[in-house]
């Protein structure tokens, strides 16, 4: 097996014609890290993937693995491995014929790369159905099948394109356990790009938000959800109220606002009740203020100690230290 | 790591229409045997087309083939002697081998010729309004008729033509090539010419369904350029490769006019056997003729059908 290597993107650009995708970026991910690339559509992170695995051009920059430069190399010759959003499982060969394929293109004979694809399938717990055509397998299967494919090369790094979203919501929390697992095991970086905040705290030592083409903020998932550097990053991640406290405009966790009575406290602000969720553990408030929508998460002991309805009056309270200031986007 | 394995597997018609029967109380028994009236009643006008214009002329040809005729007449009778002659005559076997022969040549030229510009169009070509143009540029030849196509390259390919005076003109010949007209390669020439397209269009067809990611994640793979081709599109290219084989053998074992034209009569196949016997007011004869052209065809097609699944085209 190849040795884990560090990823670094060295002022990375890439357009398409006149478009800027991916807009002067750096970051370095870690050998045996998880990565997650986090963004709305559009923002470039397939683009800055897909760069990584040599199935884009890079218009300027450099991209290093370990020691070696491999901007301009193939994408086999890398020693990266991509596993494609919809899978892209070959569908006229079954599993076994799948997972070998990359092993037969380099010529390895039929009796060792099929002993090779057994024991990836193996390690995704899909030896059972090497015989299947990936048209007979569910999503699920189908996953983990192009899992194997990509890891049978031995990669230092997997890329994975939005590996989760065409599982339902049930199986994409059981499979992203796996996957985490499988990173920890086996010791290699896997970079993941994903529109669902929640799936990349959940699984990033490394998490990089991103908005047109460029990188917000770069750092560990509590970091990012806790010091949110700017104004997008705070609204994308979610969990997060916008407020103007003196003319600057500063984040602060929905979860640390106070929902009280309209004039009990002095230094609140006055909200209208719009919606209220009941979320088990606690209640989500929707609020109108003066300045926009806002949003408390309330436990629920205290919420019920005293509740509010829709329409109601009430006000809001927070301590000071709960208040992050931002900095202007990037 | 494990879920329960959920295989696509379409239940047949039977099933389908059978399910509901079972288990339907009688008012819902009669209405599903109204939608079965009007299912039939919707097939009825294609069934009732095809009666008529293909299963009754085809059994009349085989009726007729059983017949027997002299200089002047065809006389209805059961007589196997027009199978017998045909095929006892080694006449007839040369023929059937020539066919064969066009057949074969034609279909191998049309394939990588069809392919190769298929493939140029969908993997080459990025926008779809340019895939769509040269599309129909290759159709362009069609909107003249099969015989102008045909006579148009008479003048081109003749002893005086326009391809031997350039040829001359130029000096890479002394004198004219009389291979280009009146033989097996004017044949070729023109068949290939006409029947290309009907391998481009379902080659075209397949190869435009081919998900683009599994192209790249065969070169993530390691795959080269060639490898691509030969592990991944034309395993994935082959049912449309296979409706164009259909079409081409079937015509070019068909075929007459190309073959009594482009050949100056000096080559021959089946189709031209039958237009002779024809001219000779022997009908059945080329109806047995006929019979036995449909059966070789019918085994040449069932070959291919039985190598190649083309319904994942249908």
């Amino acid at each position: 097996m190849r040795q884990p290597a560090d990823v670094e993107l060295v002022a990375v650009t890439k357009r398409y014609g006149d478009t800027v995708a991916v807009d002067n970026i750096s970051l370095k991910i870690a050998a045996g890290s998880y990565c997650c690339l986090l963004g709305p559509s559009g923002c470039g992170k397939t683009s800055t993937l897909r760069m990584i695995a040599g199935h884009e051009t890079v218009t300027i920059g450099d991209i290093l693995l370990g020691a070696e430069n491999i901007t301009d190399q193939a994408p086999a010759a890398r020693g990266t491995a991509m596993m494609f959003q919809n899978y892209a499982l070959f569908p006229h060969l079954n599993v076994r014929d799948n997972v070998a394929f990359s092993l037969k293109m380099r010529g390895v004979q039929r009796a060792e790369r099929y002993a090779k694809a057994d024991a990836m399938l193996k390690l995704v717990a899909m030896e059972t159905y090497a015989e299947r055509l990936p048209a007979q397998l569910s999503g699920g299967q189908q996953q983990r099948v192009a899992l194997a494919r990509a890891l049978v090369t031995n990669p230092s790094i997997l890329l994975l394109d939005e590996p989760l979203s065409a599982l339902d919501p049930f199986l994409r929390i059981k499979v992203r356990a796996e996957l985490k697992r499988l990173q920890r095991d086996l010791g290699i970086s896997f970079i993941h790009v994903t529109h669902s905040q929640e799936e990349a705290m959940a699984l990033a030592d490394l998490v990089v938000v991103m908005s047109d083409g460029r990188i917000e903020q770069a750092g560990p998932p509590r970091q990012v959800f806790e010091a949110p550097r700017t104004e997008f990053v705070a609204r994308f991640i979610g969990g997060h109220n916008i407020i103007s406290v003196d003319g600057r405009k500063v984040s602060i966790r929905a979860d640390r606002m106070r929902l009280v009575d309209a004039g009990a406290q002095p230094d609140t602000r006055t909200v209208v009740v719009r919606d209220v969720e009941y979320q088990g553990t606690s209640v989500l408030v929707g609020l109108a203020a003066d300045d926009g929508d806002l949003t408390a998460v309330v436990p629920d002991r205290v919420f019920f100690g005293r509740p509010f309805a829709a329409g109601d009056t009430a006000a809001i309270a927070f301590d000071h230290a709960d208040i992050h200031e931002l900095a202007a986007s990037a | 790591m494990s879920e329960a394995a959920t295989t696509t597997t379409m239940p047949g018609p039977g099933a389908d229409a059978a399910a509901p029967a079972r288990t339907a109380p009688p008012a819902e028994r009669r209405g599903a045997s109204a939608r079965n009236i009007a299912s039939y009643l919707q097939a009825a006008p294609l069934a009732l087309i095809l009666f008529v214009f293909l299963l009754i002329p085809i059994a009349t040809i085989v009726v007729v083939s059983f017949w027997d005729y002299d200089f002047a007449r065809i006389i209805p009778d059961f007589v196997l002697t027009n199978y017998k002659e045909a095929l006892g005559s080694s006449v007839t076997w040369r023929t059937y081998l020539n066919t064969l022969r066009y057949a074969a040549i034609v279909w191998a030229l049309t394939a990588v010729i069809g392919f190769m510009t298929a493939y140029f169009l969908a993997f080459y070509v990025r926008s779809a309004t340019m895939q769509m143009v040269l599309f129909l540029v290759c159709t362009v030849p069609f909107l003249t008729s099969n015989i102008i196509r045909m006579i148009s390259w008479i003048p081109f390919l003749g002893r005086n033509g326009l391809l031997n005076s350039a040829l001359i003109h130029i000096g890479i010949v002394d004198e004219p090539l009389e291979f280009l007209l009146f033989s097996d390669f004017a044949v070729v020439l023109a068949m290939v010419h006409l029947y290309t397209l009907f391998m481009v269009a379902p080659v075209f067809n397949t190869l435009m369904r081919i998900d683009r990611s599994v192209v790249e994640a065969a070169r993530d793979a390691g795959a080269s350029g060639w490898q691509t081709l030969t592990n991944v599109i034309i395993p994935l290219a082959k049912p449309g490769i296979a409706i164009g084989s259909i079409f081409v053998v079937t015509l070019v074992m068909g075929d007459f006019i190309t073959v009594r034209f482009m050949s100056g009569g000096q080559s021959a196949s089946v189709g031209l056997m039958m237009a002779n016997q024809i001219s000779l007011l022997q009908y059945p004869a080329a109806a047995a003729n006929a019979v036995i052209l449909l059966i070789t065809v019918l085994i040449i097609v069932a070959a291919i059908i039985r190598l190649v699944d083309i319904r994942k085209e249908l």
